[in-house]
């Protein structure tokens, strides 16, 4: 072995032909294992055939007959609920991030740590554990008195305030430099104009890592939209996908366009948002 | 986060802070300016995880009437609750479940983390593609898995068995197997994502190393277990932990997969609780769940925290 080794296995610095066959093999199983399945239920929205035990990765006799059927059972109308809510949730939850975080990175206040805990503490309070509760409150929401159950508000409001998402960005304000602000405001700025100009252009990347990841949690939010939607009016894509398989008269073909459509805007923001998404991943991990 | 503050230099910070914090009071408005910032976040903290959270415990003490009224039982709740095969059934398979899950799921990662470690342009295709299960919603991936679960003789899954010439399974519809067709979901969901954590961490450990295990005539087996694990101990540690406390809680995927079937085969702690809550219409007994499940959670947390800070 004359290269020189830059992994554990080697494998990379290995020149000898079986090895990299090997190598290659293996890599086209992992694809296969990890993204087949995922790539069968686009090539089987787009499919002719209706074999409910068969998965494919390229679509067998190609049409978009499962598309129309799907239109008919209304399956646009919960993508469109889908879109709302991720649309309204994702820009609340990144404004009220990013001014949460503003105040605990760059500001020194009395009750500063015990606001750090509170937020901490929520990480702890998950849509599971609360559950029961938040079915009551949501039909009844303190001090206000507003019924959000069946409503798409029901979805978006509870999921706005992110502890993780308030972390994150703290984390990131925190290593702007207190100088820059410092300027600004012998420049005659006020709080907002600091804010607007100086604080969150620099943080541009940590909003693509916060934004990355509210879109990836709220489109994959289940427990929620169950305890709020009552009847299909207010279903979200993952909702529907169990009672479209569940109704006898609704082919596979339909389950699978409804299943494409809650797949690829997923597959698409992490594709354009990888580095942030992978930033975040190091960064989430490493915090515990 | 402790560690930073720790080592930043205490005659610098206190030249900068001490001077800025009376000028900034005296110009820049009152001390309230912070809490106005955080004043969104707080306020729907309280309403959607605090009143709630505090509406579990009183709910958990009560028998829960909607129209009729409320009535406080005691700890009678929690008594039906414990008391209850139902309950003692759902927590073992949320314990196997959890276990399975964990351990499968961080061998595996570490498996790929291993074959697709590197700077190639290939091996960015490769983990990007395996990375898919990761992001996919849930819902999604339950409905694939319905597919391949498929109980005929077709079915994929029977299919790739059946290669190795083992009979058909009816995976998620016996109660045999339905708890580990749950827990392969699982693994596939989960692996990709300790996979990334771990190259993440693979980038620490030094090539040095490596070469000079080579040298010593250390095998492939024998510079994992003595270079790479050791250096990766850290990030395992996170992983575990991170995974046990997601597990406990785990919901959608067997809500979807099996909804606690066959016969209660493969029922965890949250599927009893929703089906105690919004089937069963016994609220007070499902806030009791909610609550230990939530005892549950701290402690584990707790326990972690501290055995790593001793640790370390």
């Amino acid at each position: 072995m004359s290269s020189s080794l830059d992994s554990a296995l080697g494998l990379g610095s290995s020149n000898r032909r079986s090895v990299k066959t090997l190598n290659y093999a293996l890599w086209a199983v992992i694809v296969v294992v990890f993204a087949g399945p995922l790539v069968a239920v686009v090539a089987g929205a787009f499919s002719g055939t209706r074999d409910p035990s068969h998965l494919n990765v390229v679509p067998d006799d190609p049409s978009l007959e499962s598309f129309r059927a799907a239109f008919d059972r209304g399956v646009l109308g919960y993508l469109t609920n889908s879109l709302v809510v991720v649309g309204f949730g994702l820009l609340f939850q990144m404004i009220v991030s990013v001014f949460a975080a503003y105040a605990l990175a760059r500001k020194r206040f009395r009750g500063r740590a015990a606001a750090m805990l509170l937020i901490l503490s929520t990480m702890m309070l998950p849509e599971e554990i609360l559950a029961i509760p938040l079915s009551q409150v949501l039909a009844d929401v303190p001090f206000t008195g507003i019924n959000l159950i069946n409503t798409l508000p029901g979805m978006i409001v509870p999921v706005v305030a992110w502890g993780f998402s308030i972390l994150v960005m703290t984390e990131f304000m925190k290593e702007v430099p207190m100088e820059l602000e410092e300027a600004a405001r012998i420049d005659g700025a006020g709080e907002l104009r600091t804010f607007f100009s100086v604080v969150l252009p620099t943080c541009l990347p940590a909003l693509g890592v916060i934004g990355v990841f509210g879109f990836t949690m709220i489109w994959d939010q289940y427990l929620l939209p169950l305890l709020v939607a009552s009847d299909s009016s207010t279903f979200t894509l993952p909702l529907a996908l169990r009672t479209l398989r569940a109704d006898p008269e609704v082919g596979l073909g339909v389950v699978l366009v409804a299943a494409t459509l809650a797949l690829l805007p997923a597959v698409i923001a992490f594709l354009c948002f990888q580095k942030s998404f992978m930033r975040g991943l190091s960064s989430g991990a490493i915090k515990g | 986060m402790t560690r930073t503050t720790l080592a930043a230099p205490k005659p610098g910070t206190q030249t900068r802070t001490v001077p800025t914090r009376g000028r900034r009071r005296a110009r820049h408005g009152p001390v309230s300016t912070p809490w106005l910032f955080l004043a969104p976040a707080l306020i729907l903290f309280l309403l959607f995880k605090f009143i709630p959270m505090g509406q579990a415990f009183v709910m958990s003490f009560q028998d829960v009437q909607p129209f009729l009224g409320n009535q406080w039982v005691g700890t009678a709740n929690y008594e039906v609750l414990v008391g209850s095969p139902d309950f003692r059934g759902a927590v073992w398979h949320t314990v196997v479940l959890a276990a399975g899950q964990t351990v499968g799921s961080l061998l595996i990662g570490f498996v790929l983390a291993l074959l697709l470690e590197g700077q190639a342009k290939r091996l960015w295709f490769v983990r990007s593609a395996a990375f898919l299960p990761v992001v996919a919603p849930m819902a999604v991936i339950a409905e694939v898995w319905r597919i391949i679960y498929h109980p005929t003789a077709d079915g994929l899954a029977n299919q790739i068995i059946g290669w190795v010439t083992l009979d058909p399974s009816q995976w998620i519809n016996s109660p045999d197997t339905s708890l580990w067709s749950v827990m392969i979901v699982g693994i596939w969901r989960d692996a990709p994502y300790n996979m990334i954590i771990i190259i993440a961490g693979l980038v620490s450990v030094e090539r040095s190393l490596y070469e000079s295990s080579a040298l010593d005539g250390a095998g492939i087996l024998q510079r994992i277990r003595y270079v790479t694990i050791p250096a990766l101990r850290p990030v395992i540690v996170i992983l575990l932990t991170l995974a046990a406390i997601r597990a406990m809680r785990v919901f959608t995927e067997v809500f979807l997969l099996t909804n606690g079937g066959p016969n209660g085969s493969s029922e965890v702690v949250m599927t009893l609780i929703y089906r105690l809550g919004f089937e069963r219409n016994q609220l007070g007994v499902a806030a009791a769940g909610s609550v230990l499940l939530f005892l549950a959670t701290v402690t584990l947390t707790l326990l972690i925290r501290f055995a790593w800070r001793k640790d370390r």
